[in-house]
């Protein structure tokens, strides 16, 4: 295969993943138009989530996985990107309402609004503006967060694995509680949150009467994390992607190449921390408003867990993961908090045969070990099955009764499973669902497959 | 083809207050195999380690091509066309080939295709595997890409670590068939060898390092007959 036809056969794949992308935008768009938005507020509330996470998880996988430096700082970067686009986005006539505990904000500006003055005022000249506005300002807050990435990487990018970690994690409870300064008031509003700057419903098109005509909040998120995430992987594919998956193999092997690992350590802390602060910004449109106390290092170990959870290394991988991550805890486990998810009648079948399958399943599986094992009498493997008789058990009394409540169904289990589940996969997957693959590969190689398939078949003939 | 590109002048290295090398100075003529040999910690990898820039020197001076290149950084000194082999092959294991090759050729911005013509043209082997992983490879594979992905930058000269390190007698032959090939196509080498009988085969001058000082030096076939080289590096 000469680099000639790779080249072409590559090309052809990123039009591919192109109009793949396309097509789950426009199925976004018509999605979110034809589904009631709310009576399927979960879906939608999902999906949203799970394109910030998206988004974030790309931008830490890019400095964890591909630079491999391990930084734990994404909730700062996020929160220094969210506060900068509510700041600059407030409308001036709400300011005062917002601020009202500090009489008011220092920055009585809004980079939306001037920007629809700008091109009009209202109608479509001003929805231009509106629009304009808002993506200088979540570039603004990509920038501040790189700012600070610049600012920090100085010192703290000459620690390694661990230590970089503590210090980037403690950058982030730093930014949380200074912020959260009652000094700062006038810009920040201390420990309050900040609202009433545009949201993803503000996207939305509305005609004149106020109702809206094209609800575009679902697809605006989906249309930032794409973007971001493109840009990505044209900054991993390049030649300063080599060098940062070079850095990441072996220092030595990349400093001997003459690459700059001070520099290219910088650079891509920065630029990570610049889609960070975009991810932030986004997360606050998504919630309403922003408030430093949710930038919590929870935050960052969930989209650690969903970068783990995707493979670290693979950009597909998180963003894939993301969606489940969201998808899972905020959508189709739902029914586990509540206690009576199995009282209508095929909700009620549904359970009683899950619940036999598992007990017939559990059983098998571990009979099936013992006799590995080399266990062949029935003393060696009634143990085996006492797991599976006893949810047998439970099962028939279940089906018996018909009105007893389903055990552990409450609020808060939904998390439980969620954490067995997670337990599950990282065992299963080692290496998260993608390793260091991109979806690229994985098609690339069922392709070979499919082509080695015949080949196979002909060399049995011959035989 | 006898100018010197190479000129180091009473360099020491030390590492927090242990001095690896004590003031060695040698010249590499242009167009030459140079070879350093010596036992474990005589100062021969601090020494190639000091000219690519990765450590500082603690005194003494380097010059390439006439210029001074002493607290230069490897990024500079790659751009000026020096580069190592580094010791223990240290490939990037979960890149490809191809991707390890271009890594290579980092700092270059012009057209590499045909620099990667020429390096699967010198090692076949390695054009065969050019979509695999690089840690998949054997270990002489491993250490072949290691020197082909040091050409990419394409160097004036090409400073190797220990080449022959935990390799099977026969492959080191063929290391060594390359490392011969790759200075008829005119690049100089310098070599760091505890293969003292294959690297003085090579070489055209060889310098003996004893405990971070040049004991010895001489031609290659000098050396391959001098008593004291024997009777420590030959086992004869």
């Amino acid at each position: 295969m000469s680099a000639v036809t790779l080249e072409k056969k590559s090309k052809k794949g990123s039009a591919l993943a192109f109009l793949g992308v396309l097509a789950i935008l426009a199925l976004v768009i018509v999605l979110e138009n034809t589904l009631n938005p709310n009576k399927n507020i979960i879906v939608f509330t999902a999906l949203k989530k799970g394109a910030v996470y998206a988004l974030v998880a790309a931008s830490m996988n890019l400095l964890n996985g591909f630079t491999g430096l391990f930084s734990l700082g994404q909730a700062g970067f996020m929160l220094l990107g969210g506060y900068t686009f509510a700041i600059l986005t407030i409308p001036v006539a709400e300011r005062a309402n917002v601020y009202y505990i500090f009489d008011g904000s220092a920055i009585n500006f809004s980079l939306t609004e001037a920007m629809q003055n700008l091109f009009g005022g209202s109608g479509v000249g001003g929805a231009v503006g509106f629009v304009i506005g808002a993506i200088i300002a979540l570039i603004c807050a990509g920038l501040v967060a790189a700012f600070f990435a610049w600012l920090i990487g100085l010192p703290v990018l000459k620690l390694k694995s661990d230590y970089l970690a503590i210090a980037t994690l403690g950058f982030a409870e730093i930014i949380r509680a200074i912020f959260q300064w009652e000094a700062l008031g006038k810009i920040t509003n201390g420990a309050n949150a900040l609202k009433n700057f545009p949201t993803l419903a503000s996207f939305n098109i509305t005609n004149s009467n106020g109702e809206i005509v094209l609800r575009l909040s679902t697809f605006v998120a989906f249309a930032v994390a794409a973007i971001c995430i493109w840009l990505m992987v044209l900054l991993i594919n390049s030649s300063y992607g080599r060098a940062f998956k070079a850095i990441r193999e072996d220092e030595v092997a990349a400093e001997a190449m003459g690459i700059n690992l001070a520099k290219h350590k910088r650079m891509s802390f920065i630029i990570s921390s610049f889609f960070a602060g975009i991810g932030g910004a986004l997360l606050a449109m998504f919630m309403n408003q922003v408030q430093a106390k949710t930038f919590t290092s929870t935050m960052t170990y969930e989209i650690l867990l969903i970068v783990v959870l995707g493979g670290i290394g693979s950009i597909s991988g998180s963003t894939i993961a993301a969606f489940l991550y969201m998808a899972c805890s905020e959508w189709w486990l739902r029914f586990l908090d509540v206690p009576t998810s199995f009282k209508t009648a095929g909700g009620y079948w549904a359970f009683v045969i899950i619940l036999a399958l598992l007990a017939v399943g559990i059983t098998a599986l571990l009979v099936l070990r013992r006799r590995k094992a080399g266990a062949r009498k029935f003393s060696e493997m009634w143990s085996a099955c006492v797991l599976g008789v006893v949810i047998l058990g439970y099962d028939i009394y279940y089906y018996v009764s018909a009105t007893a409540k389903v055990p552990f169904l409450n609020s808060g289990f939904r998390m439980v499973v969620f954490s067995v589940i997670i337990m599950v996969v990282v065992l299963f997957f080692r290496k998260g669902l993608f390793g260091d693959k991109e979806l690229s590969d994985v098609f690339r190689s069922i392709g070979r497959i499919k082509k080695a398939a015949p080949a196979k078949s002909e060399g049995g003939a011959a035989k | 083809m006898s100018d010197v590109i190479l000129s180091i002048k009473d360099l020491k290295v030390s590492y927090g207050g242990i001095e690896a090398v004590k003031g060695i100075s040698f010249d590499v003529k242009q167009g030459e195999i140079v070879t350093l040999i010596g036992a474990n910690g005589a100062g021969k990898s601090s020494t190639l380690r000091a000219i690519a820039g990765l450590v500082k020197p603690s005194g003494g001076s380097i010059s390439f091509e006439g210029e001074d290149i002493t607290a230069a950084d490897p990024t500079e000194i790659v751009k000026r066309g020096v580069t190592l082999v580094p010791e223990g092959r240290r490939i990037f294991a979960d890149l490809t080939v191809l991707e390890n090759l271009k890594i290579g050729a980092y700092l270059r911005h012009d057209d590499l295709k045909d620099d990667i013509e020429w390096v699967y043209s010198l090692f076949p082997r390695l054009k065969e595997r050019s979509w695999q992983p690089g840690g998949t490879l054997s270990g002489g594979e491993q250490q072949m890409l290691a020197v082909a992905r040091a050409l990419m930058s394409r160097p004036k000269l090409i400073m190797m670590d220990e080449p022959s390190l935990g390799l099977a007698p026969i492959i080191v032959r063929g290391i060594f068939d390359i490392i011969r090939e790759i200075h008829r196509q005119g690049v100089t080498i310098l070599l760091i060898e505890q293969n003292a009988n294959m690297a003085l085969q090579t070489a055209d001058t060889g310098y003996v390092l004893e405990t971070g000082r040049i004991g010895l030096s001489g031609t290659g076939a000098e050396l391959l007959s001098n008593e004291d080289v024997k009777r420590a590096y030959l086992g004869s």
